[in-house]
């Protein structure tokens, strides 16, 4: 018979308030198994545990029961104590009698008493079942992949490589940059964003501990935290990056133009090409669909003004696999379609335009040297419209969400319209501004009083055209009258949506992502850079929209996040985890598909049946990657998967001890 | 201007806001987040006293007899262009629709013209199975005490073929017929 210790805590008047917590001890004697129950003000305190380890050697005890708050807080504190005291972390057991019954049974202080026994008693009876279970140790990977080689993947790779870890940064785009190497200028302090990102990504190209890999794409994800197997897919850049020295010929000779997605289709771009003059690594890539050699097999201009030989159209795609200790996703935001509003002119006016064109076009090496001209007619534009939440806060068209970001750079981009153009006069059309941010609100406040930006409130129903202007109709939500503006040119602040594959990539590395396809946070508040899946962490607005300042803070944290995974060789893995009896298992496969750790894979076992050799399959976890969900264990029709510490038996104990 | 008194306002006027919202098919005022979209681009708004905007912002204070007796709800054409647009899927043409039922109902009706031509509309639609437009231009002019409004349109439009002296009809009208009666029997006052 094992004997069993009860442990009541008062939490001072946290459960003392409302349950009787000597009654609760002293029922708990009778229980089955206990030999020992008493109630202590504080079981948590440094006196309270030393009355555990006290009871345990003095009463010879092999179960405790602490009968508290709940496990998520302080059932290490627990283990850790009967642990010192020489008794496995796991035959410890809590009962929460805090947040499921003295916090919400405060007006009904008998029941209360009655239900927090009858939970002592459940713990009682599933203790009594508790198996030894031991941590195991897994080596880890000291080896960083950042995914994603915007501003939040370069200063998360930064920081690790600063603190002496390897990092490897997958990019897919030719450069690193990201959008913010697109943007003009930063709120609320107006510094050039190129100024300030430029040298980071120099940084980043120099540090010894950085691998850059450009116009790459991760394939696939196996292995578990401390060594994640990752297939990176290298595109085939058709230049011998070994070789070129990025001198920019080629890129001069090329015959084939085509819309520069950098440049937001404002200017051309060759067909071989860099997409914008600072990138890094700064040499060209080759854009098969539309270079005249991979499209006729004629031409090879580039190849033969390379003086170099560094053009190689033979190139193919390369997977190589790395093996990495941790992952930070940093994949950033796209912009919303905005060609779902009919009354905006489906996308198809020249001139209503998206924030991130306004960004070129104002920029001093974009296309029109940051002369702001309408892209239809090349025209300066006196009256420019600027219309906030398109795409966002809308559940008709877009999405529920606010993006957060436009209120101020709509009131960035208002101030330095009036500040280039003489006589110009900016509206803006917004539901609420929001600019929660250090700075934020004082930013905007000088725009509509140093820059006299009108300010209207209400959300615009029609833009249409009239001859070459663009009539702008909204209500003036403060007046109650419909406005008409006759604008030149037209800025949607449009939303910031996820990657187009974000889901797809979130499969591939086994995390979550939530409506919207972000990816999700393992808690809002407690952990936000950390996933459900170990050794995965989030950077940026693939999480969630956020502007420069706070993807860099994110960055920063989950780097922080990795240096503390990675500063050990070997860390200790959860044993709460799934197991398989392989006798009863049938080798379904249903399991597979159901587990969200990607934990579960089938294996060919052989045994032997009635003389003969056999093969057949059987599921097998994998200890690293399963995080004792137990989602598994409901989805098996042969209850050959149990998890362990909550198995089948030490439910129905629970179950018995309360119902039989 | 009056100071209104929002004190208790919900309590007062749940009743009639709970109409609102049952003849409406459910319709939520609370999802209004008062953008202005529906009132920008309404194609009547210049002939409203109220935006549509103000009036699913009565409707969010529960002051539902505002809404009534605004002008707004029979300017409406019903044409949906707010309920296409709307970010928020406010069926605001419904919204419209319930409350020139319950003014109705209730004896607020604040555009008598507007009230006449959906009478005479429907009665029309009931005895031919659709429009007979002569009978109701006739119809609105006399009993609305306007004989000779818009007159001089009369003969051209014959001439051109464009209003027919005499009813169309369709070829089976019991099944139009049927239609009222079905919705009288639910109760609708038509």
């Amino acid at each position: 018979m094992k004997r069993v210790g009860v442990f009541v805590c008062h939490c001072g008047s946290n459960i003392g308030g409302v349950v009787d917590c000597a009654k609760v001890a002293e029922t708990a004697q009778d229980y089955p198994g206990v030999v020992y129950a008493v109630d202590n003000k504080y079981m948590c305190s440094e006196p309270g545990q030393e009355l555990i380890k006290k009871a345990i050697k003095e009463q010879n005890l092999d179960r405790v029961v602490v009968a508290s708050c709940s496990p998520r807080m302080h059932e290490p504190t627990f283990r850790r104590c009967v642990e010192s005291a020489g008794m496995n972390a796991y035959f410890m057991e809590m009962a929460n009698i805090r947040e499921h019954c003295s916090w919400v049974h405060s007006a009904e202080k008998d029941k209360a008493t009655e239900k927090s026994c009858d939970l002592v008693k459940m713990a009682v009876a599933k203790a009594i079942m508790n198996k030894p279970l031991q941590k195991a140790t897994i080596p880890v990977t000291d080896r960083a992949l950042v995914i994603g080689g915007g501003i939040a993947g370069i200063q998360a790779a930064l920081d690790l490589a600063n603190a002496g870890h390897v990092v490897d940064v997958v990019e897919k785009e030719p450069s690193i940059g990201g959008k913010m190497a697109q943007i003009d200028k930063t709120f609320p302090t107006l510094d050039c964003s190129a100024c300030i990102l430029t040298p980071k990504m120099v940084d980043a190209s120099s540090h010894p501990n950085i691998n850059l890999i450009t116009y790459s794409e991760v394939e696939k994800v196996d292995g578990f935290v401390g060594n994640f197997d990752v297939t990176i897919r290298k595109k085939a850049r058709s230049i011998d990056m070994s070789v070129c020295t990025g001198c920019g010929v080629c890129m001069s000779k090329c015959p084939s133009k085509v819309d520069s997605e950098f440049e937001m289709n404002l200017s051309k771009r060759r067909a071989i090409y860099t997409p914008f003059p600072q990138a890094i690594p700064n040499k060209p890539v080759i854009d098969r669909d539309n270079c005249t050699y991979f499209k006729t097999g004629k031409c090879g201009i580039c190849q033969k003004v390379c003086t170099l030989d560094a053009i190689d159209f033979t190139q193919e795609d390369e997977l190589v696999v790395t093996r990495y200790g941790a992952i930070i996703t940093a994949t950033g935001f796209e912009q919303f379609d905005h060609s779902v509003y009919g009354e905006y002119g489906y996308g198809k006016y020249p001139d209503v335009i998206t924030g991130m064109h306004f960004e070129r076009l104002i920029n001093a090496s974009g296309p029109t040297m940051g002369k702001i001209k309408r892209p239809s007619d090349g025209k300066v534009p006196k009256n420019v419209v600027f219309i906030k939440c398109v795409g966002s806060r809308d559940e008709a068209k877009g999405k529920a969400y606010c993006s957060k970001t436009c209120c101020m750079y709509t009131a960035k981009h208002a101030t330095l319209v009036t500040e280039k153009i003489e006589d110009s006069n900016v509206y803006i059309f917004y539901m609420d501004v929001r600019t929660g941010g250090k700075g934020y609100e004082e930013f905007y406040n000088r725009t509509r009083e140093k820059y006299a930006a009108q300010y209207i409130r209400g959300r615009v129903s029609k833009v249409f055209k009239q001859g070459d202007k663009l009539i702008v109709r909204g209500e003036d939500t403060l007046l109650s009258r419909a406005v008409e503006i006759e604008a030149d040119m037209v800025v949607l602040a449009t939303a910031m949506v996820p990657q187009e594959d974000a889901s797809k990539l979130a499969q591939k590395i086994g995390i979550g992502y939530d409506k919207d396809h972000f990816f999700t946070e393992a808690h809002p508040k407690l952990a936000p850079v950390e996933t459900h899946t170990q050794g995965v962490y989030l950077a940026g607005a693939c999480q969630g929209p956020k502007d420069i300042p706070e993807s860099v803070a994110q960055a920063s944290a989950a780097a922080a996040k990795v240096c503390g995974l990675l500063s050990k060789s070997e860390m200790l893995t959860e044993p709460i985890i799934s197991q398989v009896n392989e006798s009863i298992c049938v080798g379904c496969g249903l399991c597979v598909p159901i587990c969200p750790y990607k934990a579960i894979d089938l294996k060919t076992i052989s045994e032997r049946d009635h003389g003969n050799i056999i093969e057949r399959l059987v599921a097998d976890v994998n200890g690293g990657l399963c995080q004792g969900c137990g989602a598994c264990t409901v989805a098996c029709r042969s209850a050959a998967l149990d998890l362990k510490h909550f198995t089948d038996q030490q439910i129905l104990a629970e179950v018995n001890a309360l119902c039989l | 201007m009056n100071n209104i008194d929002l004190t208790g306002i919900r309590e007062s006027n749940n009743e009639k806001l709970q109409e609102v919202i049952k003849e409406s098919g459910g319709v939520r005022p609370e999802d209004c987040y008062q953008c202005g979209k529906c009132s920008a681009g309404c194609p009547a708004v210049f002939g409203m006293d109220n935006t549509p905007r103000q009036i699913m912002r009565f409707l969010q204070l529960s002051m539902v007899d505002e809404a009534l007796k605004s002008n707004t709800i029979w300017m409406c054409a019903g044409c949906q262009t707010c309920t296409v647009r709307c970010p928020k899927e406010v069926d605001i043409a419904r919204v419209m629709e319930s409350l020139r039922v319950l003014a109705r109902e209730k004896g607020y009706i604040t555009e008598k013209s507007i009230n006449l031509f959906h009478e005479l509309f429907l009665k029309s639609v009931e005895s031919t199975g659709r429009v007979y437009e002569m009978g109701l231009i006739l119809g609105a002019n006399i009993i609305g005490m306007k004989p000779l409004k818009d007159a001089e349109f009369g003969l051209p439009m014959i001439s051109r073929g464009k209003l027919a002296i005499i009813p169309h009809r369709i070829k089976d009208n019991g099944e139009v017929k049927r239609i009222f009666e079905n919705v009288r029997k639910r109760g609708a006052k038509v």
